[in-house]
Order: C-alpha cells, then structure tokens, then sequence
C-alpha cells in the first residue's frame, strides 16, 4: 500500500512550513494569477526578467502543503533560468506528474528536488494543486510581451 | 461524554440499533486505502440502504416502462408507483395536496425553476429579494441571475460568529420593497438550523413569500410545511438516502397555478395545435418529459426506510453523536470549529492549525475516513470567516462513536506529520 510519507515528503513539508521566495516582486516584470475553483487555491507568480533570463521569481497565496511547497521549488528551480530553459522544465516536471512519461533515471535527474512532488500521481484528485503554479508560470511566460498593469 | 474510547456499542439511544442499520446499507461494508470504511461525508450524498437500492433494482427488471401514457399492465404499474412515492412525500412533508409536489433534478432545480418562473413574472425593477450569508452557490446564484434579467435587488442577511443569523439584522431588511426571502433551512457549511418559522412569519408581515432551501434538512428533522406555512419548499432525494437526479419542489396551489411553465415538452400540455397549447395542470405543467421514474420510485422508498426508524428516532441519535464528536475534537489542540450554533445538526466543520483542508482531506482518507474538504459551495461562509476552506465531517444515523474515534486518530495523525 502507498505510504503518505510518499506525498507528504520531508521536503514537501519543510517548503509549505517556509516557503523559499515567498512575498510579492516590488519591482516585477510580470504578474499572473492562478486560481484552482475547486478549491479555492489562489496564487501570485512574480517574475523579473533580465532580457531572457529569469532574474527573480517569487509568489503569494495561500493553498495546501502541495500547492505552496510545489511554487516554492519551482521558483528555487527556475531562478536564473532562461525562459526556453523553464518552458522545458515545465514540459518535464508536468509529463511525469500527468503520468504522460516513465521517469527515467536522467529526466528525475533532471528534476531534482522537484522529484519530491511525484508522490502525487497516486492521488489523481491532488495532482492539479502540484501543477497549479507551474501553469501559472507557464501563462505568464506566454503573456511575456504583456506587462502587468500598474494598479 | 469525554471519554473517546466508548463503553459499548454505541447503543445509548435505545432506539436506534446503529448495528441492524449499518447492515442494511452495503456500501459501508468495505475497505478503502485498506482500512474500514468511515463515510463522514454525509452531507455532500447519504449512503442509499438496500430498500431503496432493491426498489430501483426491482422497478428495472419487472416493470420498466413509461409512465401517464400506456395503456398496458407495466405502464399502469409503473404509473401507480411513480404517483404513490408522490403521495408519500406529500405526507412526508405533510403537504396539503398531492399536486404540490413537484418532481424536479434536486433542491437546485427547485430554486431555479421558483427563480424563472415566479421570479421572471412577478419580480421588477427595484423589487428585493432576501437571502443570507450561509446559503449554498445553488440559493444564491439563480437569485443574482434573476436580479440582473429583472432590475431587482438581493439583500443578505449577515451572521454572527458562531454561524447564526442576525434577526434583527434580517427585520430591518424586511420592507415594502421585499417580494421573496429565500433561506436554507439547515446550513451545509455549518450546520446552524435556522428558525424558519419566525422567518417565513416575518416575511408574511411584509407580503413577501419565502422559500426554503431543506436540502440538508429532511434527513435530519421533520418537516411540516403547513405549519412552517413556507410558500415554497425544495429538497433533493440523494441527501435523504434516495437516489441522485431527483428532488422535490412543494409550493402552494394558489402560486403554482398562477406561475407559468419553466420547460415544455410532452407530460406537461392537454391539448397540442401547431398554434397553440393547452397546458396541464398541476403538478404536470411542471414536469416536462418523461421524469426520472425510478428515482421518483426510489425517493419513496428512501422517504418509507427513514419512517420505519422515525425521525425523531434519528434526530436523538444522531444529536448523541454531534456532543460526542464535539467533546472529541476539543480535545485537539488547534482545532477549530466554525459553525458552533446552539441550534445545529450533525455536522462539524472546522479548521486545524495552518494545515490546510485538502491536506486532512488527503491524510484522513489515507486511513478510511471520508471527509469533505474545501469550500462547500458556501463561498461567502467562507469568507465571512476568514479562511479559505474547512475540513467537515457530517453525521448520519448509521455512524458511530467508534468512527469519531477513528476520526480523531486519524486528526491527531495530520498534526504529526505536519509537526
Ligand atoms: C444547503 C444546500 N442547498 C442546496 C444544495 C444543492 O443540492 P443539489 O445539488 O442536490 O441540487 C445543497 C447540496 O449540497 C445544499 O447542501
């Protein structure tokens, strides 16, 4: 039988206890919102771009253990990165928790501590909290040329 | 009453053998996640007995056939059965005619067709329409819908701390403007049983009818819709231990008449022409097309199951097992309900520390036990309070002391593995 220690992973518990790069970008590029109606999760993506280059990433919110600890790797994954370089960690990261892909020793490799959230593909009810803020990044990065409002 | 470890079975309420009722709904007998079953989500769907699930299963395979139309023996007998589960609720209800009950999907249809139907007719510009904080996304949105299409305007009523309603709050809504107060009867999210007769008296002060949302109510207590003397009263098979996809409107004769048609089809009409229809008349105006036969059949099945125990049979019990829960889950550092109405039936919702409800949603199902976690359709409940959603666990006849122990295990293992 699966074991919750499976899901609720040292790591995993360690990021929703303090999540890394939490708190809103003052000076941030772009801005989108992700919302899960289902449960009511919301989050804030803030991003700082240097040319193609993903300078500061941060969010806001509130959601479960998965949701906030799956943003706070994510950001830690995708400080730095290039945009074409998180786009390929987002296909990575989704096709393995999606079960679209077995993951083979390299693309978990590939992962790191991302790897921590594949726990989830045994609770199809709870892979959308993993994913939430991947496809909000993903949405921002589409919407690149589009600034967020001053408001 | 503090004491988590029960004596015995259970059987404090002598009237109630919660063994020989566990043995008559099948799907409690099982594993999940490889432990017993502990269905705590009573208030999302009831379990269905084997009397309701027989009931179906028999209508299938011996006399399946459409109903108000053939001439046959199975059409006949179908037609008989489909009417006399509607003479059990109107008694169940204690409805004074039997064309007043309405057979609809559920409590949502019901709201929808009083909000087309009445509301589209009667309801103008400047009109108000009341309802309050606590109702479920079904009792507000046909409402807001209405207000957009008509130019009238919804008015809510506030609740207090512990989930209870502001009267004075709802009395100074009332006024000349008022045309409909639509209020659920027993909050889903909180479990506050609202005092509807000093509700639907108060709006009659004033000329403007009421509605009452009794989803959650019928499974729980008596309804007696001649003395509450509500205008119009919904509710859905599927909470009371029917079927899914059939529920009941009640309204009295005198507005039925007077409302128009809110689908048309077949069932509903006397006489077609190509330029003009003669509709039926009650309760057929209302139900177009052939209906859900054998969940109307089912729903008076299940309506006979909770009279051969007796409401106020399970009500008693069912009360034992909330201040035994309640006492139970005090106990846990951390734990907080929301909803603590002095009047509430069997449902505890709550909070537990910064974990958030999915993730006891998660936790607990891992050890059997189903809870439902999130917002319950009750969106503004939750934000009135403050938080984004809550973990609850509601009560049927059939539970037991015993799995509120689980549940509290189960509450207590959440904590350990978030530290
Ligand atoms: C208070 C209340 N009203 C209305 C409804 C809607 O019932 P249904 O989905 O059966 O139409 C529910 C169901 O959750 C409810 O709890």
């Amino acid at each position: 039988m699966f074991d919750l220690k499976d899901l609720y992973q040292e790591v995993i518990v360690d990021h929703n206890r303090s999540p890394r790069n939490f708190g809103k970008l003052d000076d941030a590029d772009y801005r989108a919102e992700g919302f899960n109606p289902l449960c009511g999760d919301r989050l804030n993506l803030y991003l700082k771009m240097d040319d193609d280059r993903i300078q500061d990433i941060s969010f806001d919110g509130s959601g479960c253990a998965i949701s906030v600890a799956s943003a706070s790797l994510m950001t830690e994954a995708l400080k730095g990165k290039t945009r074409d370089e998180a786009e390929k960690v987002f296909h990575e990261f989704h096709d393995l928790v999606m079960d679209k892909k077995q993951g083979d020793m390299e693309s978990l490799e590939h992962l790191g501590k991302l790897a921590a959230l594949l726990g989830v593909k045994e609770y199809p009810a709870r892979v959308k909290c993993a994913t939430l803020c991947w496809h909000t990044m993903h949405s921002a990065l589409e919407g690149y040329t589009t600034p967020v409002t001053t408001e | 009453m503090n004491n988590p470890i029960a004596e015995k079975l259970t059987t404090n309420i002598d009237s109630i053998d919660v063994n020989v009722i566990r043995a008559d709904f099948p799907v409690l007998d099982q594993k999940v996640n490889g432990k017993p079953l502990v269905y705590l989500d009573n208030a999302a769907t009831t379990q269905k007995p084997r009397q309701v699930i027989d009931t179906i299963n028999e209508y299938y395979r011996r006399y399946n056939s459409n109903i108000h139309r053939g001439v046959h023996s199975l059409s006949e007998k179908a037609t008989a059965a489909y009417e006399a589960a509607r003479e059990t609720i109107r008694d169940f209800i204690n409805a004074p005619a039997t064309q007043e009950i309405i057979f609809v999907r559920g409590a949502t249809e019901g709201i929808n067709l009083v909000a087309q139907s009445y509301g589209m007719t009667n309801l103008k510009t400047g009109d108000e329409i009341i309802i309050s904080e606590m109702e479920h996304h079904s009792n507000i949105v046909p409402w807001q819908l209405l207000c957009e299409r008509t130019g009238a305007v919804l008015r809510v009523i506030p609740i207090n701390d512990d989930g209870e309603l502001k009267l004075e709050a709802y009395q100074s809504l009332l006024g000349p403007k008022t045309k409909l107060v639509s209020i659920v009867h027993i909050s889903n999210a909180l479990g506050t049983i609202n005092p509807v007769k000093q509700i639907v008296d108060l709006a009659h002060e004033h000329d403007a009818l009421v509605l009452v949302d009794g989803a959650q109510a019928t499974a729980h207590t008596g309804i007696d819709v001649q003395a509450l003397d509500c205008d119009f009263y919904v509710f859905s098979g599927h909470k009371m231990f029917g079927p899914t996809g059939i529920g009941v409107l009640y309204g009295k004769t005198d507005l039925l008449n007077a409302m128009p048609p809110y689908q048309s089809g077949g069932d509903m009409i006397k006489m077609v022409t190509l330029e003009k229809t003669l509709f039926n008349e009650l309760p057929y105006k209302f139900e177009a097309g052939t209906p859900h036969i054998a969940g109307v059949i089912g729903m008076g099945a299940a309506i006979n199951y909770i009279k051969s125990i007796g409401l106020d049979n399970i009500a008693a019990y069912e009360h034992d097992l909330l201040d035994y829960a309640s006492a139970a889950v005090s106990d846990i550092k951390g734990l907080k309900l929301v909803g603590t109405a002095k009047k509430k039936t069997s449902i505890l919702s709550f909070t537990l520390g910064n974990i958030h409800a999915h993730d006891i949603g998660t936790i607990l199902d891992h050890e059997g036990v189903a809870v439902r976690a999130g917002h319950h359709c009750a969106m503004p409940v939750m934000e009135r309070f403050g938080i984004p959603a809550t973990a609850r666990a509601s009560f049927a006849l059939y539970n037991t002391r015993e799995e509120v122990d689980t549940l509290v295990k189960a509450l207590k293992k959440c904590k350990e593995i978030f530290g």
